[in-house]
């Protein structure tokens, strides 16, 4: 597959982005001014623009309030939102994929108020004065936030950047900041916040969902298995998440999903899977249940893939998700795979650098960073055999890496509950 | 892309902690490197109702011991006893040496040479009543697409 040059506008808005960050890394309390009005400048024509405009003067002028720095987390999210938008198409076209509209439904998503002040004095700070003390202050938000269901995406996501800024300690003596991906976290997570974003609409459907593969997604203290596959003509996304502990990693984040014994099956076995009446929410997300699942016999992913994944439709993206860290879209490459940049490969499965030496096909899902695209190996051909993300799971070896959680587990039993 | 600024601070999805390694964490189930310590909690060979909390300050090196009752540890006598052994030899395996070194600030066979002195133990046992807390979170089968941040 050829991918031509970003369109037009996209380096643009990440220069604008890189000030923003700039901005953030030294905080708002020192000079800031030039670049919140280079991002005030590119939203001038959108609906942000006046509001921007107003935030970035008065932040100039010293005033650091929670609704100006709402406004201008809004206003980068836009830019990235647009940059999203401009290489998912690009990929699009590359691959001749159909792609949903976006439904949205009536629900709103709820505000996590607890942790605003505490993003706020980031954004003062800036990351270069982060110490032990501020990290700190964020231990108490992000237990309460982690006590609501309602509120997952926000804590985990804090809770990984807390873990992120506590290693990093003094961020100072860093030699090299990570000043996108940290803006990304924090923007995000200070969005999230607000509440009143609309949640997707959904849909029961019902079919037998044939696997692609599986991405795992970790950091310290969470997991998420997300597995991607096609249902009916559609290309959908099942996933479930599970708090961890740091020392709990590798092949032994199989035996955490134990409470799946269904899920697990059907990727390490790749088996197809009848789904009845499982939801299916706006963004292509598939809730998985148990209860409402029957696992069928074993299909090949690459044939899946040569076969279902052409014609299949991709889902919409919710708005507030557009950011170019989630585009994660199947693909199925064959013969010379030699000019891939292979990326992402999960410590939980079999596929490494080596593994991928001589490949000959690879499904696997497109992504982009750093200005570059990559591929993530799911499953992958070498000769005779066909490692994949999941292959391991249910082995003897998953299994004796899992007895570190039935030890932490017995542990928190003894202990928690005295 | 601006060549000016090296790639890895513009990317996105970049790890910035290395994952640390497992280990088997029945003998010492909390090793951190938090708070200005090497700390952690070390199961007690005798009781399976008592843990001892170990820990080593970056700096000094000094070194405490005690139950989580706070009762101090009998073989801490001028020099240390073998839950701190256990404590460093676990969080070499944990973190790699050089890192727990670094964070130390200390030599690399240095780490257990410094002197008693008291240190706040409570606070470490809370720590691990809440690192043990996340394993008791209900899982969710709602998206998390933050999660595409990490790897
Ligand atoms: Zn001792």
């Amino acid at each position: 597959m050829r991918m031509d040059a970003p369109s037009e506008g996209v380096e643009e808005a990440l220069e604008v982005v890189a000030g923003f960050d700039e901005a953030l890394t030294h905080g708002f309390a020192r000079l800031a001014g030039d670049q919140l009005r280079d991002l005030a400048g590119a939203l001038a024509s959108t609906p942000l623009g006046q509001r921007a405009a107003e935030a970035a003067e008065k932040i100039a002028a010293g005033s650091v309030a929670e609704e100006h720095l709402t406004v201008l987390a809004g206003g980068r999210a836009a830019l990235l939102g647009a940059v999203h938008d401009a290489l998912l198409s690009q990929l699009d076209t590359a691959m001749g994929r159909r792609r949903a509209e976006y439904v949205a439904g009536e629900g709103r998503s709820a505000a996590g108020a607890g942790c605003r002040s505490w993003l706020a004095e980031l954004a003062i700070t800036g990351w270069k004065g982060v110490d032990h003390d501020l990290v700190s202050a964020s231990a108490q938000p992000i237990e309460a936030l982690l006590a609501d269901p309602g509120m997952r995406r926000l804590a985990v996501l804090l809770d990984g950047l807390a873990a992120e800024l506590s290693a990093s300690c003094p961020v100072a003596t860093m030699e090299r900041l990570p000043r996108r991906r940290w803006a990304d976290l924090w923007t995000r997570a200070l969005l999230l916040s607000q509440g009143g974003w609309p949640e997707p609409a959904v849909e029961e459907v019902s079919g037998t969902l044939l696997i692609l593969g599986v991405d795992v997604q970790e950091h310290g203290t969470a997991v998420q298995v997300q597995v991607h596959g096609v249902l009916d003509e559609r290309l959908v996304r099942t996933s479930v998440t599970v708090a961890k502990v740091d020392t709990i990693v590798g092949l032994a984040v199989w035996p955490l999903l134990s409470g799946y014994p269904k899920l697990v099956r059907a990727l390490a076995e790749q088996r197809a899977v009848e789904v009845r009446d499982l939801p299916l929410l706006g963004g292509g997300d598939l809730v998985w249940h148990e209860d409402r699942v029957m696992l069928k016999d074993p299909v090949d992913p690459f044939v899946t893939a040569r076969v279902a994944l052409a014609g299949a439709v991709a889902p919409a993206v919710p708005p507030l998700e557009r950011h170019p860290v989630r585009i994660a879209e199947p693909v199925l490459v064959e013969g010379d795979l030699s000019g891939y940049a292979f990326d992402r490969l999960t410590p939980s499965g079999p596929i490494t650098e080596d593994v991928l030496k001589g490949a000959s096909a690879c499904v696997g899902l497109m992504r982009w960073d750093g200005g570059q695209w990559t591929l993530q190996p799911l499953a992958v051909q070498k000769g005779k055999k066909k490692p994949h993300n999941a292959e391991l799971a249910l082995s003897p070896k998953a299994a004796k890496a899992g007895e570190a959680v039935t030890v932490l587990k017995e542990r928190a039993g003894r202990l928690l509950r005295k | 892309m601006n060549a000016d600024r090296p790639a890895w601070e513009q990317a996105s999805a970049e790890r910035v902690v290395a994952p640390v390694q497992p280990r088997k964490l029945a003998k010492v189930p909390f090793v951190e490197l938090a708070d200005g310590r090497l700390q952690g909690v070390v199961s007690s060979g005798s009781d399976i109702e008592r843990v001892y909390v170990s820990s080593i300050t970056a700096g000094t090196l000094t070194i405490n011991c005690s139950t989580n009752n706070n009762r101090p540890c009998g073989g801490l006598r001028g020099s240390a006893c073998k839950h701190l052994h256990a404590l460093r030899d676990e969080a070499v395996l944990q973190y790699g040496v050089d890192r727990v070194a670094r964070y130390l600030r200390a030599e690399e066979g240095a780490l257990l040479s410094g002197q008693p002195e008291a240190a706040p133990a409570a606070m470490v046992f809370s720590r691990f009543l809440r690192h043990l807390a996340y394993l008791e979170l209900p899982e969710s089968t709602v998206p998390i697409p933050e999660m595409h941040w990490f790897r």
